[in-house]
């Protein structure tokens, strides 16, 4: 009986394409933007994840000030000095890396091209804290360290704007006037999710920076990394209160430095981009209902319209049960037909959209799945009024009904 | 009166619409018998109550009070589906209107009914060009009624009451809305079926030609069958012998 009444609906709806088509665009569009959405949240989710972890897992970015504050604030608080750096080290434990780092906005030279560019002064640990691998050439020796003689390292911006592309190894440029020899060059790490070029870099000896370009012993920032598994917030506690300790905190005060920690970071947009991704899963979740009202709507246009038939079939002997689920076979069938071609436009759509916007293109097939039982279960609670109806009209009445 | 080949009796049957002042007496107390192999018309003017007979007659519409018994079974007792299964099984519809489905094919047309008695496709397409053989119809068979002259569409819809062969056909008007030509093709249509099928037909109708194709013709005035003007008519009944 089944199957004679899926063999009714879909005879019904081939003899109405167009109409069954528009009915089902609701559940259609519904259906798609479901996905799409979950798709593209998933996508952008994946990349941000991606772009955190580029930075350096497990990272901790020490910064004077308070945090994201007025600027005069950080400039008010005293810098950090390269003494804070070896305490850390000494006394916090599960640190895999930390490295000092100053920077300044300098223009680059290289014969007669010029860039606009950030140096910073740090040493190989900057390296491992930051997540960087040398594409050629080498770290800095101690002995470079040391003396704060004037090698640097590139990024991969650097390499394309000031030397056309070609290997820059054991060439000079200038810093700010100053002579200095690439040794290194880093290996692309591309734009970070605020659309900063992380590979617009030139990294120089911290004490050639102090010395030769900054003129004062400041350390603007400290980059710390941990080991896997180490507690981050203990250490954070532990490094907050050590700070305190070195830079004569007194208890009233606020910190005049703050941490920043990928990690979280991480967390935060991580749940961010899940939030809008939930928000918009949810406006798309609306026009589904919104579909599922449109078939309502015209299954019970469609009962209207065929009362006669509905009387015939009545007159014939059909039972109430029967005309009951043809109509409501019908309103699934239609339903999730147009659940069905939602997912597969939601396929393409994602898949283009993900090329677009140059994310990652994650499927959620469960999502899929849940839409579609979904747009099934719509058809089913709104397919049933109008079946009551059909199954419930007066057969002499639907006989007359013109 | 009580005969073994009683097929339908109306005992003191009447109906009644509406409530209070507002109500509608349609039939005051109808008695009449049926017997299988019949073929009896129904007459009387507009209002007279001959098409509430035939709705209750085709359990699609249940008495007030009396009793309608389908082969001695008391038909006011069967609820909704009881009676579906009834008209299912015993009875064959045929209107005025013809009431074929739009943009679908004579035969799926005349198939209809044995979709619900749950046959399978190639038995269906058996009975039903054996139906529509039987009505002169098996080329027309994948036309759509659009396509078919007004008799030709009855006769479809004469195959489709037959198909299931059923107890009795139950006819409102059937040449109602056909020209004399096509009419008389009908009542003759008809007439060979009651004869040489042995089909019971109760049919309404309001030309006196047609009515002289059965074989008793049952006068309803005012809600009541007027025993002055029901009589037998000159036609040669199948079974039928008083």
């Amino acid at each position: 009986m089944l199957i004679n009444a899926l063999k009714l609906a879909l005879q019904q709806i081939r003899r109405n394409v167009m109409r069954s088509f528009l009915t089902t665009l609701g559940i259609i569009i519904g259906v798609a933007a479901v996905i799409t959405m979950v798709a593209l949240g998933n996508g952008a989710t994946a990349q941000v994840t991606a772009q955190v972890s580029s930075l350096g897992t497990n990272l901790m970015m020490v910064n004077r000030g308070q945090g994201f504050g007025p600027r005069r604030d950080r400039v008010s608080a005293p810098a950090f000095e390269l003494a804070d750096v070896t305490a850390i080290a000494n006394e916090i434990a599960g640190i895999k890396a930390i490295a000092p780092v100053s920077s300044g906005s300098v223009t680059l030279i290289n014969g007669n091209t010029s860039w606009s560019s950030t140096v910073r002064g740090s040493d190989n640990q900057y390296l491992l804290a930051g997540n960087w691998t040398l594409a050629e050439g080498r770290n800095f020796s101690d002995d470079e360290l040391a003396d704060g003689s004037s090698m640097c390292i590139v990024g991969q911006t650097v390499v394309k704007e000031l030397f056309s592309g070609e290997s820059p190894l054991n060439q000079k440029m200038r810093i700010a006037g100053n002579n200095c020899v690439v040794i290194g060059v880093l290996k692309g790490k591309g734009q970070t999710s605020f659309g900063q070029d992380q590979d617009d870099i030139v990294i120089v000896p911290m004490m050639n920076y102090q010395r030769r370009l900054a003129g004062s012993r400041d350390v603007h920032q400290i980059y710390i990394s941990l080991e896997d598994g180490v507690d981050t917030d203990h250490v954070e506690q532990r490094l907050t209160t050590l700070l305190r300790l070195r830079r004569n905190v007194a208890a009233s005060e606020s910190d005049n430095f703050n941490i920043f920690n990928t990690t979280e970071l991480a967390e935060t947009l991580t749940s961010t981009t899940q939030t809008m991704t939930g928000l918009l899963g949810a406006v798309a979740g609306v026009s589904l209902l919104v579909g599922g009202i449109g078939i309502m709507n015209i299954m019970l246009v469609s009962v209207t319209e065929r009362t006669r038939e509905i009387g015939i079939r009545l007159a014939i002997g059909a039972l109430e049960h029967e005309v009951l689920l043809q109509f409501l076979v019908e309103a699934v069938v239609l339903s999730s037909l147009g659940g069905l071609i939602g997912i597969l436009l939601a396929l393409g759509l994602s898949w283009s959209l993900a090329l677009l916007m140059s994310m990652p293109f994650i499927f959620d097939v469960s999502i899929s799945v849940a839409a579609f039982v979904f747009s099934a279960a719509v058809g089913v609670i709104f397919g049933y009024v109008p079946a009551r109806r059909a199954a419930q009209l007066n057969p002499i009445e639907a006989l007359r009904h013109e | 009166m009580n005969r073994a080949d009683t097929l339908i009796r109306f005992d003191g049957v009447t109906k009644s619409y509406g409530s209070g002042s507002a109500q509608f007496q349609a039939l005051k107390g109808v008695d009449f018998e049926v017997a299988e192999g019949e073929f009896v018309s129904l007459m009387g003017p507009s209002g007279s109550g001959k098409s509430t007979v035939m709705n209750i007659l085709g359990c699609l519409d249940v008495l007030t009070s009396g009793e309608y018994f389908f082969r001695g079974v008391p038909v006011s007792q069967l609820d909704r589906n009881q009676r579906a299964l009834l008209r299912r099984n015993h009875i064959g519809f045929v209107f005025q209107g013809f009431n074929l489905l739009a943009r679908t094919s004579a035969m799926e047309n005349v198939e209809l009914p044995l979709v619900y008695r749950g046959l399978g496709r190639r038995e269906r397409n058996r009975l039903s060009m054996a139906a529509l053989a039987k009505v002169g119809l098996e080329k027309w068979a994948h036309h759509h009624p659009s396509e078919l002259s007004g008799g030709q569409q009855q006769r479809v819809a004469i195959a489709r009451a037959l198909v299931t062969t059923p107890s009795i056909l139950l006819a409102d008007e059937p040449t109602g809305n056909l020209d004399s030509e096509r009419s008389e093709e009908i009542m003759q249509l008809m007439s060979q079926l009651n004869r040489e099928q042995n089909l019971t037909i109760l049919m309404v109708t309001h030309e006196p030609e047609m009515a002289e194709y059965s074989q008793r013709i049952i006068h309803f005035v005012d809600g009541l069958v007027d025993p002055a003007r029901s009589r037998q008519t000159g036609s040669a009944g199948a079974q039928y012998a008083d």
